[in-house]
């Protein structure tokens, strides 16, 4: 591929921006300047599909409703470990309005022992579907069908659950990607013994580094403490589903997804039907938060069922279902041991961890202890414990959440024993250098300076500051594509499969596009969530915007080009000569040339120009081949809390997060994602807790009200702050910020919490319960 | 013992009512375990006259218009109005009153449309989501919540806008406070809570 040099802006604009040359395929468009220079890019621009949430037109896939369609539901199962002897649906088929009921039966990779009912694993695990005239009378068949187990003994504590003589979830040894979607890993299920799986000690940033022994005996002092954070659920208020009408030229599927090409590759591959013949669409999408990746049991349910029946069935579960079933964040039991120098050099981290998704993996602790500080010698085990609980999911962050909260503890506490401010350890030990400006600008808008002494706060209700970091890798998924069609009365449509969760995908989409084509993002309709359209990247990890974005933008210059030529042939000049500025394309050197964008195109042979584009690799090359770009997208959030040490109630006041995302593309939706990554975290950190019946296996807050989050009563005030930051890595330089948002908030309430009573809680939810029997108010 | 079904109300016939003992087992069992509750429970109802088995035709006034509606005692008022009148604006989500996703008024009261049956809504009007602008003119409290950027995945959107255009109506000059108060049932999970306070409070300065 041919290529040419351009100068782009590099560094943080008010701390080190400067320039830089970079070698760039010839068919990328050139530099963009900072974002102060640009008209659609980086300003408060209007969501593009806001009308339509506000007025409730927005169609979401639980309001589908095609023409002849039946609503099915899930039969789950009742026990948490056991096998089915028998499945009687008599009485559930003489039920008016049932159309079909389908039984699962066992894969060919589950092993034929037994019957054709696969083992019961965890309450909640789909047994069967009846497809109905209603959803009522759904209902009511599923309470008729006839179940037969033979319960076994199950575990679903974890620590009970690493006993010799556990119950055993899985007697073989697995190796599933099932994972708790932790991006890149394989969490290998071969391993271990028992319930104990792994461990997992090295990531695609590498194994362990140096001399753990040499590194703690060169330690002056030294922290070591255990760090536990819960099991909680993503409780999306869209739940789980789908509506598919599997007809015998294609199979047409509604899915609330935050990947429409993958839930196609999967159905295709389950059903061993052409990608072509499998179309998915999601226009809006209630909130997934990570746990809505696949088709899960519900999609190839629904599609046997309107095969079966030769209707359309809608499928959405319950919210019963939603939390019993469709993922959760893992939890960890982490041990940290961490040695520095009198000065605050890092001489050695060492970490074990112990987590359980329930039937799955992937409760590993991610990579902050391994790369969030420079420390020669490291060292990581990270075990899966298998449980009868429902999967796990990817979670926000999968990963990075839950060690953040036992690291950034850990460095504040060696901050406290190296009688060093938290802040200026970090300075010392941390070398990136936007978290170097994130914390100054943090510090000064949050008022860092007025931190007392921990537990020094006088009276019943005492105030207390904390701080924490955080990083996520800059994922790439090359895979993906965008198509961008001028039609020749000027409108624009943005095509590809790439879904807009509720982040803002089209919005930016738009303005990016309109930067490029000198329109507004209100010129520009986004047609996404769709795979009959190029195929783009799933919702997860924060890559969509490094991933979309520069294909969308290197479509609308490829197709600008396109219509710069036809143009230029007319007026006898070349296309470079022409730009296309405030809906005008104007001749550069003659200004009087010009002609209305809408107008561009009349006369043309063609009634449209299209062009589809991809991404090439990272103008800087990759930190590896795969799709890892450099550099890492990091944070800095504040947090004040007031504890009253008579109830023990903590309330957050004030959240201050510095955040980077690359060159920042619209930054009202990045404030609204940063506040509610913030917001999750304060929920992590105080209110959410999946509460397990030890003596029956069932999940005991399955819903709503019993279920705590924090509600209008309990947002504190939240400033944001997003840090410029020119990488020279791509047309757009662009990233996302999804998963950053939500790492450092619960770990710097604790540490927060630790300021203001003086004593450390090393366990989330931080309860009032947690807090008076650390003060010791309450006696066990 | 017809006492519940003429004696009193039917408006004071709510979901919940049913949901608590559908809920029992579960709700036992937590109880038992902790040891507060070592007595059994049973809850019995007393019957009620039959006025109609399976679904009957209604009418329902809905956002100004008069509708017919085939509904089932069981239906709920948030069913009928997205089955039946295909207005998908009002979501549900919790389907037990605690998350006000489902939230339209009656006589211009807020209420959940889950916990409210069909049958019991009567001559009262409802008023959804859809009937809050007027015709393309969207009302000050949702061009509020696109400026100040107030949704997110949207799906609590409608319940939100319902709650905010609810507080303006009766508080022409809310404080931070009114807001939350006034949003306090309101569950959003993408936590855009702070941009519903921002976009309200500027909505209610540009109506005065």
């Amino acid at each position: 591929m041919e290529k040419r040099k351009e100068i782009f802006p590099f560094g943080i604009p008010g701390h080190n921006l400067s320039e830089i040359e970079r070698e760039i395929p010839n068919d990328e468009p050139p530099a963009w300047p900072v974002n102060d220079q640009l008209k659609e890019v980086g300003k408060r621009v209007n969501r593009i599909d806001a009308r339509a949430k506000v007025t409730g037109e927005a169609k979401y896939t639980s309001d589908m409703k095609l023409s002849g369609m039946l609503y099915a539901k899930f039969l789950r199962s009742n026990i948490p470990h056991g096998s089915i002897t028998s499945i009687d649906t008599s009485e559930a088929e003489k039920v008016p309005g049932v159309h079909g009921i389908h039984i699962i039966t066992k894969n060919k990779e589950d092993g034929m022992v037994g019957n054709e009912y696969p083992e019961i694993k965890y309450v909640g695990q789909p047994i069967a579907g009846v497809a109905a005239e209603s959803l009522s009378i759904a209902k009511d068949a599923v309470a008729m069908i006839k179940i037969e187990y033979d319960p076994k003994s199950f575990v679903i504590d974890l620590e009970e659950a690493m006993l010799p003589d556990a119950p055993l979830v899985f007697k073989e040894p697995i190796q599933r990607q099932e994972d708790g979607g932790d991006v890149g890993v394989v969490h290998d299920g071969s391993k271990g013994q028992g319930n104990l799986r792994g461990p997992t000690t090295s990531s695609f940033y590498g194994g362990p580094r140096g001399d753990l022994e040499k590194g703690f005996a060169e330690a002056d002092v030294m922290v070591e403490n255990t760090y536990r954070t819960q099991v909680h659920t993503h409780m999306p208020l869209e739940t789980h589903g789908v509506v598919i009408d599997w007809k015998p030229e294609e199979m047409l599927v509604y899915a609330s997804t935050q990947n429409t090409a993958g839930v196609r590759n999967e159905l295709a591959n389950y059903f061993e039907l052409p990608k072509s013949q499998v179309r998915v669409i999601c226009d809006f999408m209630g909130g997934g938060f990570g746990a809505k990746h696949s088709a899960g049991s519900f999609g190839p349910m629904a599609a046997i069922l309107s095969k079966k029946t030769k209707r359309p069935v809608w499928l959405m579960i319950d919210r019963k279902e939603e939390h019993l079933a469709e993922g959760n964040r893992p939890s960890s039991i982490q041990t940290l041991k961490i040695g520095a120098k009198r000065d605050g050099t890092l001489t050695a981290i060492q970490q074990k961890s112990h987590g359980t998704a329930g039937v799955a993996l992937g409760a590993g602790v991610g990579r902050i202890a391994q790369i969030l500080y420079d420390c020669p010698n490291f060292k990581t085990e990270q075990y899966d414990v298998l449980t009868h609980a429902g999967p796990g999911a990817a979670w926000r962050a999968p990963g990075n959440v839950q060690g953040a909260f036992g690291v950034e503890q850990a460095i504040d506490e060696l901050a406290e024993k190296l009688k060093m401010d938290p802040l200026a350890l970090r300075d010392k030990i941390d070398k990136s250098e936007v978290r170097k400006v994130e914390r100054s600008r943090g510090a000064e808008l949050f008022g860092w300076s007025n931190r007392k002494p921990a537990g020094s706060a006088s009276g019943i209700i005492k105030k207390g500051m904390g701080v924490a970091q955080s990083c996520w890798p800059r994922f790439v998924t090359l895979n993906s594509s965008i198509e961008v069609r001028i039609l020749n009365d000027g409108s624009v449509e943005v095509r590809g499969s790439v879904q807009d969760i509720g982040t803002g995908t089209k919005t930016i989409l738009a303005q990016v596009v309109a930067e490029e084509l000198g329109l507004k993002t209100t010129d520009i309709t986004v047609r996404i969530g769709d795979t009959l359209f190029p195929d783009g990247p799933g919702s997860g990890g924060s890559v969509v915007t490094q991933s979309i974005t520069p294909p969308a933008r290197n479509a609308a210059y490829e197709a600008k080009m396109k219509l710069f030529n036809q143009i230029a042939t007319k007026w006898e000049t070349e296309a470079s000569k022409l730009e296309a500025v405030d809906g005008f394309i104007i001749h550069k050197d003659d200004r009087s040339k010009k002609i209305p964008f809408k107008e561009a195109l009349r006369g043309m042979r063609t009634s449209q120009i299209s062009v589809t584009a991809s991404r090439s690799n990272d103008y800087g090359g990759f930190q590896q081949p795969w799709g890892l770009a450099y550099g890492d997208l990091g944070s800095v959030q504040f947090a004040e809390v007031s504890v009253n040490t008579n109830t023990g109630f903590v309330k957050v006041d004030r959240v201050v997060a510095a955040h980077s995302c690359g060159r920042p593309l619209n930054m009202s939706q990045l404030e609204s994602q940063v506040n509610g990554g913030v917001i999750q975290g304060i929920s992590y950190a105080l209110y959410e807790n999946r509460v397990m019946d030890k003596g029956t296996g069932h999940f005991m807050n399955a819903n709503v009200d019993q279920y705590k989050v924090p509600y209008s009563m309990e947002i504190p005030e939240i400033e944001v702050i997003i840090v410029e930051e020119y990488g020279a890595l791509s047309s757009t330089d662009a990233y996302g910020i999804g998963e950053p948002a939500n790492i450092a908030t619960a770990v710097a309430i604790a540490n927060a919490v630790y300021n203001a009573i003086g004593v450390r809680i090393y366990e989330i939810p931080i309860t009032p319960a947690s807090i008076l029997k650390a003060l010791n108010k309450i006696y066990e | 013992m017809k006492k519940l079904a003429s004696g009193k109300s039917k408006k004071s016939i709510s979901r919940r009512g049913f949901i608590r003992g559908a809920g029992l087992t579960t709700a036992g069992t937590v109880v038992l375990n902790s040891g507060v509750l070592a007595f059994e429970h049973k809850e019995s109802y007393p019957k009620g006259d039959l006025i109609a088995e399976g679904a009957v035709e209604i009418k329902m006034k809905v956002n100004g218009l008069s509708r017919t509606l085939s509904v089932e005692p069981r239906t709920t008022l948030a069913d009928a109005l997205r089955d039946q009148l295909d207005m998908t604006g009002t979501k549900i989500v919790c389907d037990r009153g605690s998350c006000s996703a489902c939230t339209v008024y009656l006589d211009g009261k807020p209420i959940n449309s889950c916990m409210t049956m069909a049958l019991d809504v009567g001559q009262q009007e409802v008023t959804t989501i859809e009937g809050i602008s007027s015709g393309e003119k969207l009302h000050p409290v949702q061009e509020a919540f696109i400026e100040h950027d107030a949704t997110q995945c949207g799906y609590c959107t409608p319940g939100m806008v319902m709650s905010c255009v609810h507080l303006l109506k009766h508080n022409s000059n809310p404080t931070l406070d009114d807001v939350k108060h006034a949003t306090r049932g309101n569950l959003c999970r993408c936590g855009t809570y702070p941009h519903v306070f921002k976009a309200t409070l500027s909505a209610a300065e540009k109506m005065k």
